[in-house]
């Protein structure tokens, strides 16, 4: 299982392991990670599961792309360049170790 | 999370049904610091699930069960959360404090304080051959396995309803190839919940899709072969549709009966006011079975059947329940996919006196007023419309009616009065 670490806006450090096939979302939300609210359970409509990818990992997981990345020019906290909604980072084997900072406010 | 069967026969909170409302009181309990038991009871056999993905990605076959669980059972256990499954509550008796309520297995529960959180069931077309093989409703995740089967080997769809699910299901099978036709009662799609710049434009979008909607058509019979499956829909006029599998997406009924013979003060739904207090002190109802003040329309009261609204009111109840001052509520807010539509909703627009329309392209973006204030955005395709309305309705800010129809400014720039 690929592994996820998740920096929360309260300062801890989250290190969880997630499903092949589940959004970095999904697998923080299931597991109580604090900081990502995703109201709407990754149907990509809220914008509130606001994260922002490690500098190393955004080669792997790409850039916000369509309506993702109009979604972000209004998230709550600004987008930064490396800004994604992490309902739309499915998890592979291949993003074990995946680091992600949640956005302060969303 | 306890064994079934295993159910305490004490707890100081327990909450009848385990949607996404009754997990939300739960949890919100847990944030609140609330340190006494919290008991779950919910009749399906899954632990607290989506509902919105099971019209969408999960008939599409896009998502599994698996993404549609809201919380892990490591979850659950560690914020103490006792969720039964597949378990009904068949009464609950209320006492000058408290009461007991009875399980289908004969056990009963004692309880300090209760939230209701029953949801709603689908309503079923009442006509005759409503119940033949291949006619569905979509409510649970029972029924969309069933619904994602038969749609495998199935040429033609006929989707009754032009609500919400009927065209999300219309517009997903229409995508994979199936011959659709949607049945509308009413002059217009989506009738009940928008104005009709939005029925007109979804009407053209999924009919140049190759849907076959027809309007102002009732469906009075289902027409079986000798095996029961439905093979025709006879519509009023006479004439017969020839179907593979019919889905009725025809609305919701809230389920308050067992509120109702707790001796409850019930309407169309559970009556609570802003907060979730039922007309019983130390009782709750939340999500789609609350029937709660209109926020436009003063004496008047609405039930609203989205996953903000079971967040919200489950937010507010579990407040009440601790006995803590209630946040202020969030804006309602609403969300579509159908096709390559996405359709965001934010405010209730119902009440509105005027509304304004902004369309570019495949984009459209209807504003809706009262008393010449915002109260509320349909938006089709456009999420920055869709954020700013949202964040202006939270913060009480409006758009000047006479100048919103100005594509030169975006519905930002008139929400910041920038324009």
């Amino acid at each position: 299982m690929p592994t996820i670490i998740f920096h929360s806006p309260d300062g801890t450090t989250h290190k969880v392991e997630a499903r092949v096939g589940a959004s970095a979302m999904e697998t923080a939300i299931k597991l109580g990670v604090p900081g990502i609210v995703a109201e709407c359970g990754g149907a990509l409509a809220c914008a509130t599961c606001h994260v922002f990818v490690d500098p190393q990992w955004i080669e792997a997981t790409g850039v916000a792309e369509d309506f993702e990345d109009e979604m972000l020019d209004d998230a709550e906290t600004p987008r930064q360049e490396r800004s994604r909604l992490s309902c739309q980072l499915r998890m592979t084997e291949e993003l074990d170790g995946l680091e992600l900072t949640i956005a302060p406010e969303q | 999370m306890s064994e079934a069967g295993g159910a305490r026969s004490h707890t100081d909170v327990l909450i009848v049904g385990a949607g996404e409302a009754g997990l939300g009181v739960a949890t919100e309990l847990r944030d609140l610091a609330f340190g006494g038991h919290v008991t779950v009871i919910g009749d399906e056999p899954y632990l607290p699930y989506q509902r919105p993905p099971l019209s969408k990605g999960f008939l599409e076959g896009k998502e599994d069960e698996d993404n549609l669980a809201l919380r892990a059972p490591a979850f659950l256990d560690e914020h103490d959360i006792e969720v039964l499954q597949g378990r009904r509550v068949v009464s609950v008796d209320l006492a000058d404090k408290g009461g007991t309520a009875t399980l289908d297995d004969a056990t009963t529960v004692q309880f300090e304080k209760l939230a209701f959180a029953t949801g709603a069931r689908a309503r079923e077309l009442p006509v005759p051959g409503a119940s033949l093989v291949g006619v569905y409703t979509l409510r649970t995740i029972e029924d969309a396995k069933q619904v994602r089967t038969a749609l495998v080997d199935t040429a033609r769809l006929v989707v009754v309803g032009g609500g919400f699910i009927g065209l999300e299901v219309a517009a997903a099978s229409r995508r994979r190839g199936l011959e659709v036709t949607v049945l509308e009662a009413t002059p217009r799609l989506l009738g009940r919940v928008c104005a009709p710049p939005l029925s007109d434009y979804l009407m053209k979008r999924h009919a140049a899709a190759g849907i076959d909607i027809r309007l102002d058509t009732s469906v009075v019979e289902l027409v079986g072969n000798v095996d029961g499956q439905v093979t025709h829909v006879r519509l009023a006029d006479g004439a017969t549709i020839p179907a593979d599998v019919v889905i009725v997406g025809v609305g919701a009924l809230p389920n308050v009966e067992l509120a109702e013979k707790a001796g409850l003060e019930c309407g169309r739904g559970i009556v609570v006011d802003q907060a979730g207090r039922t007309s019983i002190d130390g009782v709750v109802a939340v999500g789609d079975c609350a029937e709660q003040p209109h926020p436009n329309l003063p004496g008047q009261r609405l039930t609203i059947e989205s996953v903000n609204n079971a967040l919200e009111q489950s937010k507010l109840a579990a407040h009440v329940l601790t006995g803590v001052e209630t946040p202020r509520r969030g804006v309602a807010w609403f969300w579509s996919d159908q096709a390559d539509l996405k359709i965001q909703i934010a405010g209730i627009s119902d009440g509105y006196d005027a509304y304004v329309v902004r369309a570019e392209s495949t984009r459209l973006t209807v504003l809706y007023f009262q008393n010449n204030r915002l109260i509320a955005a349909d938006v089709v395709n456009n999420p920055r419309d869709f954020l700013a309305v949202k964040r202006a309705l939270g913060e009480g800010r409006s758009i000047d009616p006479e100048r919103a129809d100005d594509l030169s400014f975006s519905v930002k720039e008139l929400l910041q009065g920038q324009a």
